[in-house]
Parts: C-alpha cells; sequence; structure tokens
C-alpha cells in the first residue's frame, strides 16, 4: 500500500508551509506528495515562490510530486493558472475538470478527490484520457471502491486521513464569519490553521470552514479499513495534512501499511493532534459518513 | 427566451404547459435523477404520455438523469437514457462523465444538455464539455454573477440555461457530500438531499420547535414563528460562539427582475427549480414567469414579483447573480 500526501487544504503562513515540505521530505516515509492551492487562488501569491524549492527537495528524498488544480474554477485569473500548471512540466493532478482543457495532448495526469470519479465508466474515460491514478471521492462506499478498483486500469487511491473535504462554493463562510465580503477577506481563513469549526445548536462539533471550503469537524481515518481496501486492490491512501503532529501520522500509517502497528494502536497515538479530536469512516462502510466503526 | 419548468408527476407537467411552459424537465421515478422523492416521478408510461401530451401542444421535455451512476450497477442509468431516446424526449440533462461518453457514443442523435450537477462553472470547462461529449446547452452553477455569465457566454458556442426562482443551493452543485456525511444520503449518489426520512422535530415545554437532521440539531424556531425546512446548508449553527446562519439563510431565489439582464448577458433558456412541488405552485410560478418573458419580448417592464408568498422561508434573494457577498 502507497502512501500519497495529499493537498494542504488549510492556509499556512509562508514559513510554516516551507518548515512543513521540509519535515516531510526529510522525514515522512511516504511515496508520493501532491502540493499547491486547492481551495483558494488568493492564498497561491503568499507562498507560490517556495513551491520550486519544496518540489526540489521532496524529489531529491526520493518521493514523486504532482501539483494541485483549484477545486473550483472561475475566474480568469484562475483559468490562466491552470494553463499555466501543465507548463511547470510536473504531473498534475486535476481537482476540476477545467484543467482537462488545457491538458497537452498525451500528458500524463492524476485524478484527485474533487472530481465526481463515481463509477467505472468515468473512471474508464478518465484512464483513456490518460489518468495515471485516481484519488476517488471520500463519499463513496467501500463496494463502490471495489467495483471501480476491479475494472479500472489505473491505480486507485482512497481517502485515509485527514478532515473530509465536503463541500465547496463560490462563498466565502470565513469571510461571511467575519462580515466581510470575499473580496475583502483580509485573509482571515489563515488564523484557523486546520478549519474553524462549526457546532451543531446542541453543541456538538459537526464541520468545519475553511475559507469557500467546507469539511468534516471529525478526522477521517481509514487504518481500520485496510484489510478491505487492500482486497478491493486499492492501491494508496491519502494522507491530509495537518498542523501538528503529521510526520507520526505518516511514520503510523507506513508501520500500519507494514504489519508492524495495529489500526487501534495508530488511532490511539494520532487522536490528540487529529483536527477535532474525533475520528470518523463512515463513508466506507457506516450508515452516514460522520459514523464511526470503533465507536463504543 | 425559453421557459423550462419543472414537473414532478404528470399532473404537474400538464398544469406547467397549461399555464404556458415552453419546456418542461422531469425524470423517471428511481435514482437516476436528482429528485428521487417517494412519489415523485415518472412511469416509461407516463414518461410516454406525457412527451406525447407537451409535444401535442408545442412544448418541449427534458428528462433529467442528474445523478451519477452506482459503481457496478450502471444499468439504470443506460437504461434511462435508452428509454429517454425512444420516448421521443427532446433533451436528456446529465452530469457523469462516464454517462455523457456512454450517450454520446450509443445515442449520439440524442440531445444532451450539461447539468448544473456537473458544476462547470467557466468557458473552459463548458467548451471541454462541448467537444468531448457534442454537450448543446449548459445549465449555469448558481454560483455566477450576471456579469460572469455574460462573459462566459462570449467564450462559448452553446447554450446557456440558469436558474431564476426556487431552491438555492449555496455550495458548487454536484460537489457537496453534506447530507452524505449527516444522513448516509446525498444528492449525487441517491438524488436527495437532507432527505425528510432523516428529519426529526422536538417541541418543548415553551413552544421552541428544534428540527433535527440526522440526529443534529440544525435549526430552533420560537412559538409561531416559521419553521424552514431543515436543509443542511441553511441550517443555523454555533462557531466560536457566534451562532446563526454561517452558510446561508434559509432563503430561495428569485432573479424574476433580473430577466432582462440575463437575456442580454446571453442566456438561452430560464429554468424554475422544484419537481418536488405541488401541481398548483407550478402552475402559479409557470403562470408569473410566462407572463415576464411575454414582457421581455414585447419590450414591456417585467411585473413586479407576485411570487414573495411562494419562497421557502419567505424569503427571497437574487443568490449570486447582483453577488453582494463578494
Amino acid at each position: 500500500m502507497d502512501l500519497t500526501v495529499g493537498p494542504n487544504q488549510f492556509f499556512w503562513g509562508a514559513e510554516t508551509w516551507r518548515d512543513f515540505y521540509a519535515e516531510l521530505a526529510d522525514e515522512a516515509p511516504v511515496d508520493r506528495v501532491v502540493l499547491g492551492e486547492l481551495v483558494c487562488s488568493k492564498r497561491l501569491p503568499f507562498y507560490q515562490a517556495d513551491i520550486p524549492g519544496a518540489v526540489e527537495r521532496l524529489q531529491a528524498a526520493g518521493k514523486r510530486v504532482a501539483l494541485t488544480s483549484l477545486a473550483l474554477v472561475t475566474l480568469k485569473r484562475e483559468r490562466k493558472l491552470m494553463a499555466e500548471l501543465f507548463e511547470t512540466g510536473l504531473e498534475i493532478e486535476v481537482n476540476d475538470l477545467t484543467a482537462l482543457a488545457h491538458l497537452p495532448e498525451g500528458a500524463a495526469f492524476g485524478v484527485g478527490p474533487l472530481v465526481n470519479c463515481y463509477n467505472e465508466g468515468t473512471a474508464a474515460w478518465l484512464a483513456t484520457r490518460g489518468a495515471g491514478r485516481i484519488c476517488l471521492p471520500p463519499e463513496l462506499p467501500l463496494t463502490s471502491v471495489t467495483a471501480i478498483t476491479a475494472a479500472c486500469p489505473a491505480p486507485v487511491e482512497v481517502w485515509g486521513w485527514g478532515r473530509l473535504p465536503l463541500a465547496i462554493s463560490g462563498r466565502c463562510y470565513h469571510a461571511r464569519l467575519h462580515d466581510r465580503a470575499k473580496d475583502n477577506c483580509q485573509f482571515v481563513c489563515d488564523t484557523d490553521p486546520d478549519g474553524r469549526e462549526v457546532e451543531t445548536l446542541d453543541g456538538q462539533p459537526f464541520l468545519a470552514v475553511n475559507g469557500v471550503q467546507t469539511l468534516s469537524a471529525a478526522c477521517a481515518n481509514a487504518a481500520h479499513q485496510l484489510g478491505p481496501l487492500r482486497n478491493a486492490g486499492v492501491s494508496a491512501l491519502r494522507l491530509s495534512p495537518q498542523s501538528a503532529g503529521f510526520t507520526a501520522v505518516c511514520r503510523d500509517f507506513r508501520a500500519l501499511a507494514d504489519g508492524r502497528m495495529s489500526a487501534a494502536e495508530l488511532s490511539a497515538r494520532n487522536l490528540p493532534d487529529a483536527p477535532g479530536g474525533a475520528y470518523c469512516d463512515g463513508f466506507l462502510t457506516g450508515m452516514s459518513g460522520v459514523a464511526w466503526s470503533q465507536a463504543g | 427566451m425559453e421557459l423550462v419548468c419543472p414537473a414532478g408527476t404528470p399532473a404537474a407537467l400538464r398544469a406547467a404547459v397549461a399555464a404556458g411552459a415552453h419546456t418542461v424537465y422531469c425524470g423517471y421515478a428511481d435514482d437516476t435523477n436528482a429528485r428521487n422523492f417517494p412519489g415523485l416521478n415518472f412511469s416509461r408510461a407516463e414518461m410516454e404520455a406525457a412527451i406525447a401530451h407537451a409535444h401535442a401542444q408545442c412544448a418541449k421535455v427534458l428528462v433529467a438523469i442528474n445523478t451519477f451512476p452506482r459503481a457496478g450497477d450502471p444499468g439504470p442509468w443506460h437504461a434511462a437514457v435508452a428509454d429517454a431516446a425512444a420516448a421521443g424526449a427532446d433533451a436528456v440533462i446529465l452530469a457523469d462523465t462516464g454517462l455523457l461518453a456512454h450517450t454520446a457514443e450509443h445515442h449520439p442523435d440524442l440531445r444532451r444538455h450539461l447539468s448544473v450537477q456537473a458544476a462547470a462553472a467557466n468557458p473552459d470547462a463548458i467548451n471541454f464539455h462541448a467537444e468531448a461529449f457534442g454537450v448543446k446547452r449548459v445549465v449555469l452553477p448558481r454560483v455566477l454573477s450576471v456579469q460572469e455569465i455574460t462573459a462566459i457566454n462570449r467564450e462559448i458556442d452553446v447554450e446557456t440555461e440558469v436558474f431564476v426562482f426556487g431552491g438555492l443551493c449555496v455550495m458548487a452543485e454536484g460537489r457537496c457530500s453534506l447530507s452524505s456525511y449527516a444522513t448516509g444520503q446525498s444528492p449525487n449518489m441517491n438524488g436527495v438531499c437532507s432527505p425528510a426520512s432523516h428529519v426529526a422535530y422536538d417541541e418543548d415545554a415553551d413552544g421552541t420547535l428544534s428540527a433535527r437532521l440526522g440526529g443534529f440539531t440544525i435549526h430552533r424556531s420560537a412559538r409561531g414563528e416559521p419553521a424552514p425546512y431543515p436543509t443542511l446548508c441553511k441550517g443555523c449553527f454555533t462557531s466560536n460562539a457566534r451562532t446563526g446562519y454561517v452558510f446561508e439563510d434559509p432563503t430561495s431565489l428569485d432573479a424574476s427582475q433580473l430577466i432582462p439582464q440575463l437575456a442580454k448577458a446571453g442566456v438561452s433558456a430560464l429554468k424554475i427549480e422544484g419537481r418536488q412541488r405541488s401541481r398548483a405552485y407550478v402552475a402559479k410560478v409557470v403562470r408569473a414567469f410566462r407572463a415576464a418573458t411575454d414582457a421581455l419580448a414585447a419590450g414591456r417592464p417585467i411585473p413586479p414579483g407576485t411570487l414573495a408568498a411562494l419562497t421557502e422561508g419567505q424569503s427571497a434573494t437574487t443568490g449570486a447573480y447582483a453577488k453582494t457577498w463578494r
């Protein structure tokens, strides 16, 4: 089972960003890293200049590297950004089909979890088009994962760890919570390095707001589903960055995949730093996404 | 300007046509369409009869097959496309990439519209779907302003259809799994959002009504206050001690006053949401919007809103079109 680190979903300062990828390169036993801006194009200028250095360091450490597209492309400058991605010569992970419009003939690409690949028909079409790997939408149940993996010529990856990307919008909820318009957000999402928690009226943690993105409050954790995912033919787990303890998460998933650590131990060790302090894995096998298979 | 109206039942379809709908959209009674609610939608025989009825009145019928086929079980979706073609549907409304490819290959003469659930929000995405799958019309996501729609229409060769009235997604459509996170049922996979089967109400001693969805309390209203349906993205939440509608107020879309601007923006068709609505509702809304499109065609001003009482939670917004939140 390979491990892929997904693009950081949150807005971190440039120094934090640099340190995170330096540590990842030097210390995290992962096979592949996808980086770049997924959520909001306005964040990119703050760390764009640091991307080439991070790519170089990750590659030097033997990791395969891909750049992500944006998840929702509307503005002209965002379309231009998508076109420029392919000029880097790196593998691109498409998270909005808009990026495919700019794909040079024959160029390899990856498909990210925010592309609606719900079935083997779509997976086959994407593979024919040149998709070298596909990370499935986190919403899919294990039965769908199994059916797609069985029919898909490209390696299939599944969401393994991190707050779940549940929705993307044209509106910025961070700005709305601060009574600001999106165009005058003053980059207020940088105050919540793992997203801003949203509770129900009973005070139950439920969702997390991250600019234009809405995430689960709970941290998805597929550790206890490793056996079924492996049996289904899934070839990689995606680990989504968090502000603290992420290298430990990577190490423990490596140990889990190598049979050196139990899922229970992984879950217990990493709970203190898991965003939201609670787990879910219900999209794979539960009644709803928020469900946790190990709940008492 | 073409008026595209909803029909959840054959009776609603006849009511919409009688009220002046140029076009009606509807779906089969299964999870191939995004309004898969109990008691709604069309059997095969009903669809054939409905299309014959509409065509006799010079109205068109679009069949929505706009959920994402279940992995390992594409049969119902492929059958829906084949049956819509055989029944004489004027077009199918599709969202899934694989189903678009299948339809383009196996039913090349069946006109294909790109569902709003495909969330094609810019000219590149729209042109890509036109080139790859021969899509002739795209239903635009409700995240765009009139200005942005104008710019899009300058760069594409296919028709655009926009929502002007009814329920309002605040997330990019087709890219939201909030509902299945809380309930296990989602628009993409099951054709439902915040399903009624997962809604529960509690009334406490002072008459406060709490609405729960999948066990999560997302709305409270005092005695006598309106209690809007607990749709997740319009729920009431708390974040850092601040309680309110974090995503959107319980509001619905009314862009009737923007029809002239939308026409100027190059929009071909106006769409009314509400296949789950009653025949009487559909007739009333269609009549009002037909009066508006007739006024537009005659160069008269759009009659002022008479539909306020029909909007969800008694409040209406022009949504992203005027983009007050940008």
